[in-house]
């Protein structure tokens, strides 16, 4: 058995931050174990440009915000299997994956972080009826195509959800070529950034169709077209608004879930509304000396955040090989209430010596709403935004101060909604 | 090219048949419509082996049923086709259904199916702890039981084919003439020339019986509906669970598979005639089960439905339905193995058994082959192996350390082995049937493009050649650049 | 002339109404919230440009394409423009990232810059 100190799952943006920030704080032996044949996750095929704002400062491309990690990793000592599976995490930290080189590995790891990422809902979790035609794909799908593969995947496209990854590929496939005829999105607002509706549908004159979705798809053999309708309140197609679309291509782009399979099978506890791991302030789970990060903590809009959460988590992962805490770790529950439908992390140890950023999502648009953080009547924070929405992720900091003064071992994070 | 045989339709029954006569001295030829095998009822019905209770005595539906069943684990077992004998209960929930169990039973009686039982409710709760409150007792059949029956028809056509017969794929035959002893069948590949010909063409042997003047049946496309859950739900059932009988058929069942998943369904529509292709699922379908589904499991959702699909099962139009398997009336050398509905999957080996004794009686010319495999070689399933066989197996060929679908676990070499068996995948349905690559939860949304880049590859095709499952279902269009 | 709008510089997305002349002039800028929404008004009505990024055809690479983008924002009215010349082009392997596959695509001053390697 191979021993290392550190076990990064994923070489993404998220596993890639977290080793480097783990070797900056001077663990010694870090193995990156990497599914796709080279680091940079889906990165790789997100050619676009709108990475790395915040944190480079700089408007970079997916490759390019990959790269710059990439390149630091190869500076450093950390190894690196590509091309390489996990299969399971067995207890004691024993990390079993395959690959077509060594064959099956047995790894011991002190700590281990998990930076899987995430895979979009298929087609059959979200139960359109219609045919098994060809031409049903995720959008994302349709990008490893056109962007690795250099094939177009279809000509006349409709594509189901206004997520961020449909609305670049109604950009994308309209460069190439294809006509684009619409995107269809059954809430009434769009889970996309306000800059790639501007960007990539109205630049190309694409319509998006609010509180619309897909009944039914059509064709035998290759896609044919689709039956649209409007919908509901209650998400319910309203009957007499049927309306047929002809296309050879239907895009999902109906959310992303975290690939947390090998999470589940090590027992972890998961948070039922992420998906992903409930964790403390250092990012580690339920399982001592297992941290997690990135997609595979919860969905990020934005790979600037993935790349802070994963220094948090590597930063915490160092903490752990160094320290080697014993017995169990008293925390602060942190919950969502009225609107705030997660918060990440989930606790808080009680004598953390570092101000905690709480990460959440809100559950509907909102204007000027206040968010507020108290415990037990204790306002901690409250502050008015002029904006909240459902596809971007907002932050608030408490003081470690401020934990360490809580009577009640509870921090809830809420919105008060102005009517 | 000239053949003593040609089967039409590579189904189970197809396939079955088409093994049967590879055991003969003779040439024999599998004609079929689509890219690949299993593209009918075949891919797409419940996957059960009914332990006999439901067919009238003395149907061939009886007969075949019994026997079918009780010889299906040794098919499964030499043809290395995943198959669980879990036993099947008739649930009832009222005392109106405990009457029907007993019609049951006594049916099951007479068609000789062993080891019935009906049972307490206490003891149906032990077996099945999720079942509704409302459940009252059970029938029990210990015979029943699952099986891949996509794979037990690939494994078919490849032991077949490892005994000399001959496969075609898109191969669909549109025109027959008879002429000098000799059936003359104009397929899309080009005419083949047989002296007997085997009408397995599923919902399509009527129209194909037409061809020789035959109009004695017709075929009612039936369509059933089906959801198929994770294999998160796999504890919550542990048999196959079916409600009390109608009308119709034996309504929704519940029941795991042989790969863990569950599978719910399926509803039974009947179609026009000429609407033999539609495999649409529908709104009010899936609702039927759905809504269905909660009478036997209440807790059972379908918010863990992986992916929901459609089957048309080969419906006879005629008042008994049963099966009709017999030389036709309009050419002797003709055989009609029409209106294979359910329990047809079951009843496949004892249907290819009683076609090759009438083929003996009309056809007495033939010998059996001295040499005969009866197996075929066992897929290499990565895995279901230990660690010291895995390590072992990488050491040989590095290609079944690489994973290609991450939900099953499937590596490039057994995507590979796939693609080149006899009779191999030549699209990524294929591939998925045979090797489970994109049957898991994200339904081939990582793996799917890595598929099609291998089977571009292993078959020496541009990827823009390599469709979802033949014909016109292509998956790419041109380069971009 | 009055064009409305929906502000991108942050995620607040305030509605704009901006007044042009006929000419095309800005003459003022209503519901913004911050000084960026009047710039960004300004700059869509007078000179919108945008960052195009694209793969352009490589021979004896690893893989066929290789992801390029333009140095910087090009007019908004150009992008098909780039986009056949960048489809009329083709390079051959190795490229390193930050290469330069196509200088002063269309008159805009902007070059085409490989954004990985190949």
């Amino acid at each position: 058995m191979q021993k290392y100190d550190l076990v990064v799952i994923g070489g993404g943006p998220a596993g890639m931050a977290a080793a480097l920030q783990a070797k900056e704080e001077g663990v010694k032996k870090i193995l990156i174990l990497e599914r796709a044949a080279t680091l940079g996750g889906i990165l790789e095929q997100c050619i676009h440009a709108g990475f790395g704002l915040h944190y480079f400062g700089e408007e970079l491309t997916g490759p390019e915000y990959a790269h710059r990690f990439i390149e630091q990793v190869e500076k450093t000592d950390i190894e690196v299997k590509v091309d390489t599976m996990v299969l399971e995490i067995r207890t004691g930290n024993i990390v079993i994956a395959t690959n077509a080189v060594d064959g099956m590995l047995e790894i011991h790891a002190t700590a281990i972080i998990l930076a899987m990422g995430c895979r979009e809902r298929p087609r059959g979790a979200l139960d359109i009826p219609g045919s098994r035609a060809s031409g049903i794909m995720t959008a994302g799908t349709a990008q490893k195509y056109v962007n690795i593969d250099g094939y177009m995947p279809g000509k006349k496209i409709v594509i189901l959800g206004s997520g961020d990854i449909g609305l670049i590929m109604a950009r994308r496939m309209t460069l190439e070529g294809a006509k684009v005829e619409m995107v269809c999105e059954l809430m009434p607002f769009s889970g996309g950034l306000q800059r790639n509706i501007v960007q990539c549908l109205e630049d190309m004159g694409i319509p998006l169709k609010l509180s619309c979705t897909v009944i039914q798809t059509h064709g035998i053999e290759r896609l044919e077209g689709v039956t649209i309708a409007n919908v509901d309140e209650n998400r319910r197609p309203i009957p007499g608004t049927e309306q047929y679309v002809e296309c050879d291509t239907l895009l999902l782009s109906v959310g992303l879930i975290p690939e947390n399979e090998l999470t589940r099978m090590a027992g972890i506890i998961i948070d039922p509304v992420t998906n992903g791991a409930v964790v403390d302030e250092n990012r580690q789970t339920s399982r001592p000396g297992i941290f997690a990060c990135g997609n595979v903590l919860q969905v990020h809009d934005l790979v600037d955040y993935v790349t802070q959460e994963s220094q948090i988590a590597g930063a915490g992962a160092a903490a752990y090989i160094k320290n080697k805490p014993k017995g169990r770790n008293r925390y602060v529950s942190v919950k969502g209430q009225n609107g705030v439908r997660y918060v990440v992390p989930q606790n808080i140890n009680e004598n953390t010596d570092k101000d905690v950023k709480l990460y959440f999502r809100v559950a509907d648009v909102y204007r000027n709403a206040r968010i507020i953080v108290e415990s037990d009547g204790k306002v901690l924070y409250n502050k008015k935004k002029p904006k909240l929405a459902p596809g971007e992720m907002e932050y608030v900091v408490v003081k470690a101060d401020d934990i360490h003064a809580l009577q009640k071992k509870e921090l809830v994070v809420r919105l008060e909604v102005q009517k | 090219m000239q053949y003593d045989v040609a089967v039409i339709g590579a189904g189970v029954c197809g396939a079955m048949i088409t093994r049967e006569m590879s055991k003969l001295d003779l040439k024999v030829v599998l004609l079929e419509k689509y890219n690949d095998v299993a593209m009918g009822t075949s891919k797409a019905n419940s996957a059960i082996v009914h332990a006999g209770f439901d067919a009238a005595p003395g149907s061939l539906k009886a007969q075949l049923n019994v026997q079918g069943a009780s010889l299906m684990a040794y098919y499964c077992n030499k043809l290395h086709v995943p198959y669980k004998n879990i036993g099947s209960l008739v649930v009832a929930y009222n005392w109106d259904d405990m009457k029907t169990l007993d019609e049951l039973f006594e049916r099951g009686f007479a068609n000789g199916v062993p080891n019935m039982e009906i049972i307490s409710q206490e003891r149906l709760r032990t077996m099945e702890p999720y079942i509704s409150e409302e459940a009252v007792g059970a029938l029990w059949a210990p015979t029943a039981g699952i099986v891949s029956p996509y794979e037990l028809t690939i494994a078919c056509t490849e032991n077949a084919v490892l005994n000399g017969a001959r496969v075609k794929r898109n191969s669909g035959v549109f025109d027959i003439e008879y002429k000098d002893d000799l059936f003359f069948l104009s397929t899309a590949s080009g005419v083949v020339k047989a002296k007997y010909v085997i009408n397995c063409a599923g919902v399509f042997a009527d129209q194909i019986a037409k061809m020789i003047g035959d109009t004695s049946f017709r075929i009612i496309p039936r369509k059933g509906e089906y959801y198929l859950l994770d294999k998160t739900e796999k504890k919550m059932v542990n048999h196959v669970l079916f409600h009390c009988p109608s009308k119709m058929g034996k309504g929704i069942l519940v029941t795991p598979t042989v790969h863990g998943n569950v599978l719910m369904g399926p509803t039974a529509i009947d179609l026009d005639f000429d609407s033999k292709l539609d495999l649409d699922t529908t709104i009010e379908g899936l609702n039927i089960v759905k809504e269905d589904v909660k009478t036997v499991i209440p807790t059972l959702s379908t918010r863990n439905s992986i992916t929901s699909f459609a089957g048309l099962r080969a419906h006879i139009d005629s008042p008994d339905a049963d099966f009709l398997i017999a030389p036709s009336k309009a050419n002797g050398h003709f055989i009609n193995v029409a209106g294979i509905e359910s329990p047809g999957l079951t009843a496949a080996p004892a249907i290819a058994r009683y076609v090759a004794n009438i083929f003996k009686e009309i056809a007495p010319q033939y010998q059996r082959k001295e040499v005969f495999r009866t197996d075929r070689p066992a897929p290499v399933r990565v895995n279901e192996m230990s660690d010291e066989e895995r390590k072992a197996l990488v050491a040989k060929d590095k290609r079944y350390g690489r994973i290609i679908c991450r939900c099953e676990g499937i590596t490039e070499g057994e995507i590979i082995d796939a693609i080149k068996a006899p009779c191999g995948a030549r699209d990524v349905d294929g591939v998925k049937r045979r090797t489970r690559a994109g049957m898991g939860r994200c339904q081939g949304g990582f793996c799917g493009s890595k598929v099609v880049e291998i089977l571009a590859r292993e078959l020496g095709e541009e990827m823009n050649k390599i469709t979802k499952f033949g014909n016109g279902s292509k998956i790419l269009y041109n380069r971009t650049k | 002339m009055i064009r409305e709008m929906i502000c991108v510089s942050c995620p607040i997305g305030c509605a704009l109404r901006v007044e042009l002349d006929d000419s095309g002039k800005v003459l003022s800028v209503s519901g913004n919230t911050c000084k960026r929404g009047e710039k960004y008004a300004i700059d869509e009505c007078t000179n919108p440009v945008r960052m195009l990024t694209s793969t352009l055809k490589v021979n004896g690479g690893s893989l066929p394409v290789v992801p390029v983008k333009t140095s910087k924002p090009i007019p908004k009215g150009k992008m098909f423009e780039c986009m056949a010349a960048i489809n009329n082009e083709v390079v051959d392997a190795p490229i390193k990232l930050g290469d330069i596959l196509i200088s002063n695509v269309c008159d805009t001053g902007a070059d085409i810059v490989a954004t990985n390697e190949a």
